[in-house]
């Protein structure tokens, strides 16, 4: 609907064909398939056979960037700064632990499940983002988060409280695959579902729906007065990031067999945040990137420090902001356009 | 009943304090500082290890926990702070996330992880009957300390030179820098004070709000409420907003205990609905 909208809007300005030409070369041009793209993906696979004894550290991978592509949706096309991300991913965790364990095992429908749970919450909870600034708005999401994670714990006759939820086992995937012990088709499932959601989310992204999330990001008063319906915009954007984080939690917990409180704590909201900085914004594979370095570096940290790797990752957070997002990802723009993920304007 | 609205107007005053440092920030220069929670647990600690270790009396480790926390506030604000006035939200956020991380891990490395206990002082314990109310001691010294401070910080925002020229740089800082208002000097000298009065409301609600290295992250969310819906303009709106969040938060945990967590994410969500720009807002949100 947004595109016949979008594509009308456009015809309609630009009275002249060539414009309009122009317009859709753009949108081409943006939306191409870049080569690291094709690079990264063919890596991920090439690591399932190169790194057999890896598999739990590149499910984890996986999941994170699922979860941090979604949340650029938010924050690097609609530039809304949220401190509670995590409240989506842990609901779609708890969602789908608790379908395993009361209805049915079957992993594909748990992702859906936990797509439409964590949806339905960010499609109420967005209402409450759009009030306010950006200073209302962290308070908003972080308090939306926290509220979640004292729900969690509160409502333990469901959620097993402060214990987790346990005792579930999936059933093999389709009925085809089943999880192994090394976790290997746990990382394909994993690798297969964050393909798919990148694809759906990358259609959205370089789409004209993208497009105008950017210019709301930029300046909402100007999106409007273009007849960009920001609000609406917002709102559905917000709920799709929100289902691809609960299909990421889901994800986690049919991959672990565990839903711990853990996964709706505040610390989670500010890893994806960090994983993102890293990365970089705007291109989603940001969230690729970052989930790849900042597992890395995490697990470096705890090895060397179990208790205080928080400490080093506050200050790397530090350093990298001191330093500037800008001139880290600025390496990209030595490179040609088809190998880096910048735009060029025309 | 009155007992539990006097526990709350304590337990508002401390959040007053502990956040009216975080509205100037807020408010003069636009920087939102997660880490604020960090300066209170500083100056918790400070209270701590004076009392505990060295045996110093209460009454004197209220002023060295503010001026300790000052003087961090200050050398963190020149050293790293003043980078990031210019800086988008999210760098700020980060940022400061990253700031209490670090506080977070270096207390829990410095002090352990248990929850930190102060011996007060035999005249501020225990709790003294009025008319058939329970009041607790120390928590009337917060209240008696708390209010004087509030006072005396209303009064320096609107009859000093300094209050002046603050207030001025709040309203618009290009102008007040035109009029010769050397405003990063201003902001530093409040940064560190509001560092300052988070620190003192941390070695105060050390008794009342416990300490423990997850301090700074577990009131972040009051503070954010008590600035966005206080407003960053007066003094007196974070103090009402702190006043009913405070109340709220202890008549709820005390009446309904099975909801009682949730009373103060409804009321931020009520608060949302009918005023998104804060309760006192004056039409310019920023």
């Amino acid at each position: 609907m947004t595109m016949v909208q979008q594509e009308a809007l456009v015809s309609r300005q630009s009275s002249d064909a060539a414009a309009e030409g122009r317009a859709v070369r753009l949108m081409k041009r943006r939306s191409r398939i870049r080569i690291y793209e094709i690079v990264i993906w063919l890596a991920a696979v090439a690591a399932y056979f190169l790194l057999p004894s890896k598999m739990l550290i590149l499910t984890e991978i996986a999941i994170l960037a699922l979860f941090a592509v979604s949340l650029d949706l938010v924050l690097g096309f609609a530039g809304i700064v949220s401190l509670g991300h995590a409240a989506f991913f842990g609901v779609g965790a708890y969602a789908a632990g608790l379908l395993a364990l009361h209805y049915t095992a079957e992993p594909v429908i748990g992702l859906f499940v936990a797509a439409l749970v964590a949806g339905l919450l960010g499609f109420l909870t967005s209402f409450l983002i759009l009030r306010g600034s950006d200073l209302t708005r962290l308070m908003t999401t972080l308090g939306i988060g926290l509220m979640m994670a004292e729900v969690a714990n509160q409502m333990a006759w469901l959620t097993g409280g402060a214990d987790g939820l346990s005792g579930f086992s999936l059933n093999p995937i389709l009925g085809l695959f089943e999880f192994d012990l090394y976790g290997k088709t746990g990382y394909l499932y994993c690798l297969a579902v964050l393909f798919v959601g990148m694809m759906i989310m990358r259609r959205i992204a370089f789409s004209p729906f993208g497009l105008s999330l950017k210019a709301i990001k930029s300046n909402p008063m100007r999106a409007g007065m273009i007849s960009v319906p920001a609000r609406k915009r917002v709102v559905v954007v917000y709920t799709i990031a929100a289902m691809f984080a609960g299909i990421a939690g889901a994800l986690l917990a049919q991959t672990t067999s565990f839903v711990s409180p853990d996964v709706l704590a505040f610390h989670r909201s500010a890893d994806v945040l960090m994983v993102l900085t890293i990365g970089g914004t705007g291109y989603l594979y940001g969230g690729v990137f970052g989930a790849v370095l900042f597992t890395l570096v995490k697990d470096a940290l705890s090895v060397v420090t179990p208790q205080y790797w928080m400490f080093w990752i506050g200050l790397i957070l530090v350093v990298l902001v001191l330093i500037g997002r800008e001139r880290l990802n600025r390496w990209a723009a030595y490179l040609p356009e088809r190998l880096s993920g910048k735009e060029r304007e025309q | 009943m009155l007992t539990i609205l006097f526990d709350g107007v304590a337990y508002g005053m401390l959040l007053f304090i502990l956040a009216c440092g975080l509205t100037v920030t807020l408010g003069l220069m636009n920087f939102i500082n997660l880490a604020h929670g960090a300066f209170a647990m500083a100056g918790g600690y400070v209270t701590v290890v004076m009392m505990n270790r060295y045996g110093i009396s209460f009454y004197w480790c209220l002023p060295a926990a503010f001026v300790v926390t000052a003087i961090v506030g200050l050398v963190l604000e020149r050293t790293l702070y003043q980078w990031l006035y210019r800086a988008d939200h999210l760098d700020q956020v980060l940022f400061s996330i990253g700031l209490v991380f670090m506080a977070v891990a270096g207390a829990d490395y410095f002090m352990g992880g248990q929850q930190q206990l102060i011996n007060l002082p035999p005249e501020l314990s225990g709790r003294m009957d009025v008319g058939g109310v329970g009041i607790g001691r120390y928590r009337l010294f917060t209240i008696v300390v708390c209010a004087i401070l509030a006072l005396v910080l209303q009064l320096i925002l609107s009859k000093t030179r300094f209050g002046c020229r603050l207030r001025a740089a709040v309203d618009d800082r290009r102008v007040a820098m035109g009029l010769g208002i050397n405003v990063p000097l201003v902001f530093a000298l409040t940064f560190a004070f509001g560092s300052g009065l988070a620190g003192l409301g941390g070695a105060m609600g050390a008794e009342i709000l416990g300490l423990d290295p997850n301090f700074p992250l577990k009131f972040m969310i009051y503070f954010l409420i008590v600035v966005s819906v206080g407003g960053t303009s007066t003094v007196s709106g974070p103090f009402l907003a702190a006043m009913l969040l405070g109340i709220a938060d202890v008549a709820g945990k005390y009446y309904v205990p099975a909801i009682g967590p949730f009373v103060i994410y409804a009321l931020m969500i009520i608060m949302l609905i009918l005023r998104p720009d804060g309760l006192f807002s004056r039409g310019s949100g920023r």
